[in-house]
């Protein structure tokens, strides 16, 4: 097991992507930020609140569940599900932050903006993960990135984080 | 979870919990602007209903049909079943058609449980109803129901005291609640006339009451069961009018009732008999709000039972804590 960032290089690493929004967006006004639970939706929160600090005004954010919209459904048990809160206004033409821990195959990410397209047109959608692990199954990408950690598919990555593992550490487990 | 849902019993605690937990989740995109999830798509559940039936049936297609599961609606009226076809046959027709999932409301006691355990076909068998045994659902939806407005955010529903009230003797509803309620820590009172209480109602994990002034007082819910005219042969009470004034919820005994008990009622009601208009149209009642909850739980019952994998269906777990009624 290898740790391959502990808890001031993720805080570092989520305020450089608040400011990288912030920068992209030119400011924080037509943003909404939603999380993917579990971890997504902690780091959503965080940055969001960064961006609320930096901005000096509050912003809009919540969480997406995409249990529901996964395709592999049917080569698993079924999941419990996670909570979903849209921002009141709803999330029509603005601009979306999709914010998730570990980006891997892409597949949660395509489960999210089918889910997205239920509930509106948002003017964009950016995606902000703390981890690039590689290996992507579809033609995805991430806008901001915490980390690129080179992977093997054996591998498996590891995000803890103090709201509910008690410590903020990412660690690779597996053969390295 | 088990494959099939039959009975209140092929649950665990955990599982009821599950249930309850997922259709509460589904319940807020009920109320979003789409309502479509593309869960189910492709999947095939077969509506096959022996028996009349208005919210159970509609309730089930609405819920198969927001997760994108194909809907194929059969009822013995103007198919072969009215020709004499036998269960087996239908069964094998179904598996034939590729059924993922068949919902069943029969006359007869057991006949969803025929269906699962002979190897007619591989798909989820839901009981929706059979005979005087269990209605799984309701049970469910009634337990969703109670749990939203008077346990919010708690898992089960320990020490609340619930009233049951009426023809327990023929309700699957009374059967399926009993059950149901009892896993989840509640206090259930069965109030009837010694006539509509079946044998070996003492051996059910409930308190029984023969007067109902003294139960609606204390009770956190009142649910009231339909008057089954169309199972009664027999006289089970002098008059409809006598049974009214001694068990029915009317004016009355809806003021003795606590400000934020419930009144519930599974439909379709018998207005004036079992339950006064007023009663049933006033502030405490969540019947309609039962209709609504059930699409939910039903939902979440599809969700849970033909979401997954088949493989990692076949793991159902032990049954623990079981009652036997």
């Amino acid at each position: 097991m290898t740790n391959v960032m502990n808890g001031a290089d993720i805080s570092r690493a989520l305020r450089r992507i608040a400011h990288e929004i912030i920068e992209r967006n030119r400011g924080s006004e037509n943003l909404v930020i939603l999380g993917i639970p579990t971890r997504g939706a902690f780091l959503s929160a965080r940055v969001a609140d960064l961006i609320a600090e930096i901005e000096e005004k509050p912003i809009r954010r919540g969480t997406l569940d995409i249990t529901m919209f996964r395709d592999d459904l049917r080569m698993r048990a079924p999941k419990a599900l996670l909570p979903t809160e849209i921002p009141l206004g709803g999330i029509e033409g603005t601009d979306l932050i999709i914010v998730d821990d570990v980006f891997f195959s892409g597949r949660t990410i395509r489960a999210a903006l089918d889910a997205l397209g239920e509930m509106g047109r948002p003017k964009t959608v950016q995606l902000a993960v703390l981890v690039d692990r590689g290996h992507r199954e579809l033609p995805i990408r991430a806008d901001f990135v915490g980390k690129n950690i080179p992977t093997s598919r054996d591998e498996i990555v590891k995000v803890h984080l103090t709201e509910i593992d008690g410590s903020d550490e990412v660690l690779i487990e597996g053969q390295r | 979870m088990n494959r099939h849902l039959l009975s209140i019993n092929d649950l665990t605690y955990e599982d009821a919990v599950l249930i309850l937990d997922t259709a509460a989740e589904l319940a807020k995109i009920s109320d979003a602007p789409v309502k479509k999830l593309p869960t189910l798509r492709g999947r095939t559940v077969v509506n096959l209903f022996f028996e009349d039936s208005t919210r159970t049936r509609i309730s089930f297609e609405a819920a198969a049909k927001r997760l994108s599961a194909d809907v194929i609606n059969f009822s013995a009226k103007g198919s072969s079943l009215s020709k004499g076809e036998s269960l087996k046959d239908t069964a094998l027709t179904l598996q034939a058609m590729g059924a993922d999932a068949v919902i069943i409301r029969h006359g007869a006691s057991g006949a969803p449980a025929r269906l699962a355990d002979q190897q007619w076909m591989t798909g989820s068998v839901i009981n929706a109803g059979d005979g005087t045994h269990e209605h799984p659902t309701q049970a469910l939806l009634d337990a969703f129901t109670i749990r939203k407005h008077l346990r919010p955010g708690q898992k089960d529903l320990s020490g609340l005291k619930v009233a049951i009230v009426g023809d327990v003797l023929h309700s699957r509803v009374a059967r399926s609640n009993v059950l149901l309620l009892h896993k989840l820590g509640a206090i259930v009172t069965l109030v009837a006339p010694p006539t509509l209480l079946p044998v070996g109602v003492e051996s059910w994990p409930v308190e029984i009451a023969f007067g109902l002034d003294l139960v609606v007082a204390k009770s956190d819910v009142v649910m009231m069961l339909r008057i089954q005219r169309e199972r009664m042969a027999d006289l089970f009470f002098p008059s409809e009018r006598e049974y009214s004034r001694q068990f029915g919820l009317n004016g009355d005994r809806l003021k003795m009732m606590q400000p934020t008990a419930l009144v519930m009622h599974p439909g379709p009601m018998n207005r004036g008999l079992e339950i006064s208009a007023d009663s049933a149209d006033s502030l405490q009642s969540v019947i309609v709000e039962q209709v609504a909850n059930g699409v939910s739980v039903r939902m979440a019952v599809l969700y849970l039972l033909l979401g997954g994998s088949p493989l990692s269906a076949e793991n159902s777990k032990v049954l623990s804590d079981k009652v036997v009624i």
